[in-house]
């Protein structure tokens, strides 16, 4: 393995982030420390705990996405039961990203070839984006870890949530390694490390509310969970993340010894000749038709799942005070609904996910310099944002639509009750709004100007914090109504209101008009 | 004769960046028009301009009767552009994106394509990631050249063509001035110019420092003479235009402007010529002259196109 320069890149790769990375950091750190300062507030006495903590292993929903609170009596394993977890695989994601962005899409640009020109190994590009990832995971790691100590949690736990969140920065700084190796594009390279991580959450939470207990043991983030923070503080499962991560960016060193600069593993096909495409529309469809492919199986099946995991929420029934508590809920029926209820929203977050990265090509088309090719054809500008913007509204309602369709077969098959299918699809449909309000952020945000596009990440990171954290966080109630999430009504669990649709709708046309208006008066940037 | 492309006192800033100065540019009907200067001397920026890419902050310009900024879209269908840096979409073949842009445009002349893509020998079935710089300048070249339009803009077009495909180039460029369309040619390629544009536009910092035919920009460039005399060498010193004058024995060799060359030749003449020789300015050194740096030199811009 030959990683000479390595430390130059690593230099270079930490400047370009210097902003970025510390961003980052702040906001995991922020959270975490916020959380720990509020739970006595929320808790003060064993009493309020148990029966908090004893509520939420009783919420199926909430133990799918979160996991349990593993003891019951602990302060930090409440403050923290949002976190665990869930905060791993958002450490895991940034990592993943940032191995992405210092690898494959230098490479895709053709930077890399410019640096591996000069003294520079062969190994070194990968090994520094590498370094950059295992930075910024420790740099959460120890960050949170005395932060939280300093607000007064027990030590020993705090040192494990720093494990669970630095481990599973670690495992997926090494997917994100052998990612960039695999496709020759860096938003397919993203594609299939978001894939990967989906998958092993998916697999934890599937252990943790089914009877198939083992399927945490296949997933590097059912590893970071089990660590147990203020419940146990396994500290030895640091060893199967950090030996899974050693591992996967060894296997990407060797697959990037196999390949050629700026190759892929698949070589790339003869296109046609001559092409269909004849519009700018039809551009635009042809751009984004590979990933909503995916992002429909993805969704379908995550439905599917969502939806046979509703009639089996296995182990939850088993004990006599769950039972009672389902009871005082309203009863099973109830349970499932807010099951539904809260995966779907969590569906209607990443699909804003994908409005914001569908969105996001445009900002590619311009900095390439593809725009003008079509935009000196007689195509208008408004006519080719506007073909971007509605295929992306379209689509997130399709991907919404999806999610409820796979819950609702899943869920009418097993219930043998067909009303759940519509019931089901509509649940989902109504928070179709909420995205098209994000999605008309990102739109007006490009419209502006260009590299303001990716302050529309930024806007999402918001609503998921404010809405699922703000309570934790102790933060004031009126922040959670700034995301366009929290004003949907959840259906199934609750009734339906019309006027707050109607109010995101408006909102999101204004957004996308507004988006539309700027883009018409604005330089393009540089190609 | 009626101008395609009329711009005067353009001025273009990119924050306290002046890109353009002042700039004049009038390209007629049916000529082909070389746009020359050092690199970062303006000619994207104007040519983006011409486009309605980017607005200019002050100045007048005019494309093809209309305000290429208001009214884009329509004059965009009478135009065709090809880029000095050409991407492609990476997951479209050089044929699909021929195709599309040919449609856009409002339909493609099926037999001229397939005439063009045999005379540049163009693989169309190879997606935009694995074509060559000089074989994606080749694919928009193709759906620039098939498609029906008054107006050719063309960036540095043949910058990565090898020089067997420059010269079709050139010979297509030809084609197309004889059947009456106008080009806008940015180009570091001298002899390209020489072969191709019948006048020629030459910025420099932003602003024009000369416009017009070859000709006539030779008539404003130095003429070298070498001379050997019967008889004693005249003086020379007071001729208007005549400098570097060095005389050895009967024999003077001295610089002179073009215009002034006729004077020149009828004094020496009257001393008796027995050899001469005149060598006109290359087209070298008419664009040195022309590229280089003034006193003034200006820092290049740490930002900006």
């Amino acid at each position: 393995m030959n990683t000479a320069g390595t430390w130059k890149l690593l230099r270079m790769a930490l400047r370009r982030d210097r902003i970025l990375l510390p961003a980052w950091v702040l906001v995991f750190v922020a959270v975490a420390a916020s959380s720990a300062a509020a739970v006595e507030g929320l808790y003060p006495s064993v009493q309020d705990r148990v029966s908090a903590a004893e509520a939420v292993n009783s919420t199926p929903a909430l133990v799918a996405i979160y996991g349990p609170v593993y003891d019951v009596r602990s302060l930090g394993a409440l403050a923290f039961f949002k976190l665990i977890v869930f905060g791993a695989a958002l450490v895991g994601l940034l990592c993943a990203l940032l191995v992405i962005r210092h690898s494959r899409a230098d490479e895709e640009l053709g930077r890399t070839e410019l640096v591996a020109s000069g003294a520079v190994g062969r190994h070194a590009p990968l090994m520094s984006a590498v370094l950059v990832g295992v930075i910024g995971a420790l740099a959460i790691g120890v960050f949170t870890a005395a932060t939280c100590a300093a607000a007064g949690l027990e030590a020993s736990g705090c040192i494990a949530v720093g494990v669970v969140w630095a481990g599973g920065g670690l495992a997926f700084t090494g997917v994100g390694a052998v990612a960039a190796q695999l496709t020759a594009g860096a938003r397919a390279a993203r594609g299939i490390a978001v894939t990967v991580l989906v998958v092993a959450y998916v697999l934890r939470a599937v252990a943790d509310v089914s009877d198939a207990g083992w399927m945490a043991w296949v997933s590097p983030l059912g590893w970071a969970q089990q660590v147990r923070p203020f419940a146990g503080d396994r500290f030895v499962l640091l060893v199967p993340l950090v030996v899974f991560a050693v591992v996967a960016v060894g296997a990407a060193m060797a697959l990037q010894a196999r390949r050629d600069l700026g190759s892929g593993l698949v070589a790339a096909r003869p296109g046609p000749a001559e092409g269909r495409v004849g519009s700018a529309i039809g551009l635009a469809v042809r751009l984004h038709r590979a990933t909503l492919a995916g992002w429909t199986v993805g969704v379908f099946l995550l439905g599917l799942l969502v939806g046979s995991l509703v009639t089996h929420l296995g182990g939850f029934f088993d004990s006599p005070r769950v039972r009672e508590f389902i009871e005082s809920m309203g009863g099973k029926g109830e349970v499932a609904d807010a099951f539904v209820s809260t995966e779907l929203g969590f569906a209607a977050l990443a699909i804003g996910g994908y409005a914001l990265s569908a969105l996001s090509r445009m900002r590619a088309e311009e900095s390439s310099g593809r725009i003008e090719n079509v935009l000196t054809t007689g195509t208008g500008r408004v006519a080719w944002m506007a073909g971007h913007v509605v295929l992306t509204l379209v689509a997130a309602a399709w991907l919404t639509l999806v999610t409820g369709v796979g819950i609702g077969m899943a869920h009418a098959a097993q219930t043998g009750h067909g009303p759940d299918l519509g019931s089901d699809i509509t649940a989902a449909l109504v928070r179709v709004p909420a995205i098209w309000v994000v999605a008309g952020v990102g739109a007006l945000l490009f419209g502006l100007g260009g590299r303001l596009t990716a302050y529309s990440w930024a806007v999402l990171v918001a609503c998921v914090v404010v809405g699922e954290f703000g309570k934790v966080m102790n933060l004031p109630s009126w922040t959670a109504d700034v995301s366009p999430y929290s004003h949907v009504p959840a259906l199934p669990a609750v009734g339906f209101q019309p006027a707050p649709l109607v109010w995101l709708v408006v909102v999101a046309a204004a957004l996308t008009a507004g988006g539309l208006f700027a883009f018409r008066r604005r330089d393009m940037a540089a190609g | 004769m009626t101008a395609v492309i009329e711009v005067s006192g353009l001025v273009k800033d990119f924050g306290s960046f002046r890109a353009l100065d002042g700039l004049d540019l009038e390209v007629q009907q049916g000529e082909v028009h070389g746009f020359l200067g050092p690199n970062g001397a303006g000619k994207s920026t104007t040519i983006r301009i011409l486009l309605g890419m980017l607005r200019g902050t002050s100045g007048s310009v005019r494309l093809l009767g209309g305000d290429p900024w208001r009214d884009a879209t329509t004059l965009h269908k009478r135009l065709a552009y090809v880029p000095g840096d050409v991407n492609l979409w990476p997951q479209l073949s050089g044929g699909e994106v021929i195709d599309l842009l040919g449609r856009l445009r409002g339909g493609v002349d099926e037999r001229r394509r397939d005439e063009l893509v045999q005379r540049f020998g163009l693989d169309l079935t190879k997606k935009g990631r694995a074509y060559s710089k000089g074989n994606r300048q080749k694919v928009v070249l193709v759906a620039a050249l098939a498609s029906d339009v008054e107006l050719l803009v063309l960036d540095e077009p043949t910058s990565g063509l090898d020089p067997l495909m420059a010269e079709v180039f050139r010979e297509v460029v030809d084609e197309e001035r004889d059947s009456g369309r106008s080009v806008l040619l940015s180009s570091h390629v001298l002899a390209e110019v020489e072969a191709l544009c019948d006048r020629v536009s030459i910025i420099r910092d932003g602003r024009n420092v000369e416009t017009g035919s070859l000709a006539e920009l030779r008539h404003l460039t130095d003429t070298s003479v070498d001379a050997t005399l019967r008889g004693e060498v005249p003086p020379l010193d007071g001729l208007p235009g005549v400098h570097g004058v060095h005389v050895e024995g009967r024999r003077v060799q001295l610089q002179v402007a073009t215009a002034h060359l006729g004077d020149l030749l009828t004094r020496l003449g009257a001393a008796g010529i027995e050899t001469l020789v005149s060598q006109p300015p290359t087209l070298e050194q008419l664009f040195l002259q022309h590229y280089d740096q003034p006193e003034d030199v200006r820092p290049e811009p740490a930002v900006g196109p």
